[in-house]
């Protein structure tokens, strides 16, 4: 039996009353500045202070031409990539263990310190790392005291280094997206497999994570997007090393004012980003 | 309690007479002398003004501000490689310096620098001026080095710093190749200096924080900085490190405190550049934080025999080696860090 068309309307309406805020903050927050940015990328010069400006495809023949910013565009989605594989084969076993393995009252003391990277400022946790990467620093200290062995060199301003802070940072997308899907796995299931004589890690191979895999591909995605734009981490961990398309757009916004080319990488690199999770798409689908 | 009330009204008094009480917005790195508490507080005392504080990270920062902004500033200091970009873009104000008692003593040719005076008026008071050389830590050095060549020392590989700052380094490698800042002819052999220098690099630095924590935990060993931070580095961190000025040449700078086309507080901003001209002010902010040297001669001359900037910025044969940095265009500038992010980005 269909409801009345009243009742359908005042549905209707209630579902607006439920979307408005959201929408309408993504709107205000999200594609009008993304909109403005857009529009600025078209441009020749940053239109403020009464510059003389024109509508251009320069910043994009720049942009995509350049061997530099080819090349840091390559760095940038390589960079994102190794983070994000670190993440998915740090976090979803991790994700397993927390979801099926272990009691609930442990659970939340794992929870706890899974999500704490969350609750301290980023930049705290750059310079911690920092600290703890420096040559002669605590890592060094401590395995020289526990072990014979003598290190040389640091590995604070390295590659090494922006990866490692950049794990850290986004390795709870991975474990929490992963918890909820493996949360979602019937026990009944991986109990089949248990009494057919599999392992725990053939169990997570064949059962968990086919089922799985939808939810980690998407904490994945919420990896790989914010690092290949990544300036912080690069910056302070990196050095000389920590030079990525995301410290190049700051340098434009920051440094020499040129916003429409700062726009315009930014674009870019969206585009890139969009186009490596659109290709990745069916290959998860098909992987299922 | 007449005692207590007499410098009170002495205040209002004084700020009766000062076209009343006004709210002076400052615009200004951070920690960089107009912030600092005594002198904000003192100012306030005996005039009546309260003030207050907004920063800037990068020139651009503060021009970005006073563009997207007006009206909201009343003093800025300005670099005077930019005061004439900003005087041409109508940002700042020309600075009647009728009533203020300290510009008479300001340095002739700082007081008449070009670029302060852009568009045929005075557009920025100077207020102090320094130099970006190198400081070095005096323990890892048995001779003082005295030539920029100390950086691509192959000794000294990986413990070397320098600020990440296009502009700055393209000037530097100039100096190193006998060029002059302003004018730089060989951009190749700036080019292959820069290149060369890249391995020695231990990191790059960005803020005064960033190079006393890189000097304290033995990163650096040697790194290019500005002469007032060195001195604010020995003082209030106890750092041991040495100032030069680099036998090549060194890039001098001379900031201004200029005001904001849309100031409504005109009387009281002026008020405000004079206190901080002052040789009182001066003194103190040089003898408690470290300072760089001002563009009062009677603030100058006011500091005692051992003062930092009296030792090193003192010496005549030193100050002709400084070289003051011209205004650059921005198309310049672009490529300067189309450089400058090649070269970090080893192609």
């Amino acid at each position: 039996m269909r409801p009345p068309p009243s009742l359908r309307a005042r549905e209707a309406r209630g579902t607006a009353a439920l979307l408005a805020p959201a929408y309408l903050w993504l709107t205000a927050a999200v594609f009008v500045p993304l909109a403005v940015m857009l529009g600025l990328s078209f441009l020749t010069e940053t239109p403020f202070g009464g510059r003389d400006w024109a509508v251009t495809l320069g910043q994009y023949e720049d942009a995509l031409g350049k061997p530099l910013y080819r090349e840091l565009l390559r760095r940038s989605l390589l960079l994102a990539g190794e983070v994000t594989l670190w993440c998915v084969v740090i976090g979803w076993p991790a994700a397993f263990v927390l979801a099926k393995v272990i009691g609930p009252r442990r659970r939340g003391a794992l929870f706890l310190l899974t999500i704490l990277p969350f609750w301290s400022n980023g930049l705290v946790r750059v310079f911690s790392w920092a600290i703890l990467l420096r040559g002669a620093g605590v890592i060094d200290w401590a395995v020289e005291g526990l072990t014979p062995l003598e290190v040389e060199g640091s590995l604070l301003f390295t590659r090494e280094a922006v990866v490692i802070g950049l794990v850290h940072a986004y390795l709870p997308y991975v474990v929490l997206t992963g918890y909820l899907s493996i949360s979602a796995i019937g026990d009944d299931l991986l109990e089949a497999a248990r009494s057919l004589g599999a392992s725990r890690w053939l169990v997570f191979l064949r059962v968990v994570a086919p089922l799985s895999l939808p939810g980690v591909a998407a904490g994945a995605a919420l990896v790989f997007v914010p690092v290949a734009g990544a300036f912080m981490e690069p910056r302070i961990l990196g050095g000389r090393e920590g030079t990525f398309l995301g410290t190049v757009i700051e340098d434009q916004f920051t440094a020499v004012f040129n916003w429409p080319f700062g726009a315009a990488l930014s674009f870019v690199l969206l585009a890139a980003v969009l186009a490596v999770l659109a290709v990745s798409a069916p290959a998860v689908r098909a992987a299922r | 309690m007449t005692r207590r009330l007499a410098p009170v009204a002495v205040a209002l008094a004084f700020a009766a007479g000062s076209a009343g009480a006004a709210e002076i917005r400052v615009l200004n790195w951070k920690g960089y002398g107009t912030d600092e508490t005594w002198a904000v507080e003192a100012f306030e005392r005996s005039t009546g003004h309260t003030v207050v504080h907004d920063h800037f990270n990068s020139e651009q920062e503060m021009l970005t501000k006073l563009r997207t902004n007006p009206g909201a500033y009343d003093v800025v200091l300005i670099n005077s490689a930019y005061t004439r970009q900003a005087a041409e873009e109508g940002l700042i104000q020309p600075i009647d310096t009728a009533g203020m008692r300290n510009v008479d003593d300001l340095a002739p040719d700082m007081a008449t620098n070009e670029e302060l005076n852009a568009n045929g008026a005075l557009h920025g008071v100077p207020w102090v001026w320094g130099v970006t050389g190198f400081a070095y830590d005096r323990r890892e050095f048995e001779e003082a080095p005295t030539s920029l060549e100390v950086f691509w020392d192959p000794a000294l590989k990986g413990r070397v710093g320098w600020r990440d700052d296009a502009l700055e380094a393209v000037q530097f490698a100039a100096l190193a190749t006998g060029q002059s800042i302003n004018d730089i002819e060989d951009m190749q052999a700036v080019r292959d200096k820069l290149q060369a220098l890249m391995p020695q690099l231990a990191t790059l630095w960005s803020s005064e924080n960033d190079w006393n924590r890189f000097m304290a935990s033995g990163d650096f060993v040697v790194a290019t900085y500005w002469s007032g931070s060195a001195n604010r580095s020995r003082t209030n961190f106890g750092l041991p490190v040495e100032f030069v000025v680099p036998e090549e040449g060194a890039i001098g700078w001379l900031d201004g405190l200029s005001i904001p086309a849309g100031s409504e507080n005109v009387e009281a901003a002026k008020a405000f550049i004079d206190w901080m001209i002052d040789p009182r002010f001066y003194v103190q902010w040089d003898g408690e934080v470290g300072a760089p040297a001002s563009a009062n001669l009677e603030a100058a001359a006011a500091l005692g025999d051992q003062a930092f900037n009296r030792i090193v910025l003192g010496n005549p044969e030193a100050i002709e080696r400084i070289e003051i940095m011209g205004p650059v265009p921005e198309e310049t500038r672009r490529e300067y860090l189309e450089l400058w992010q090649e070269l970090k980005a080893g192609l």
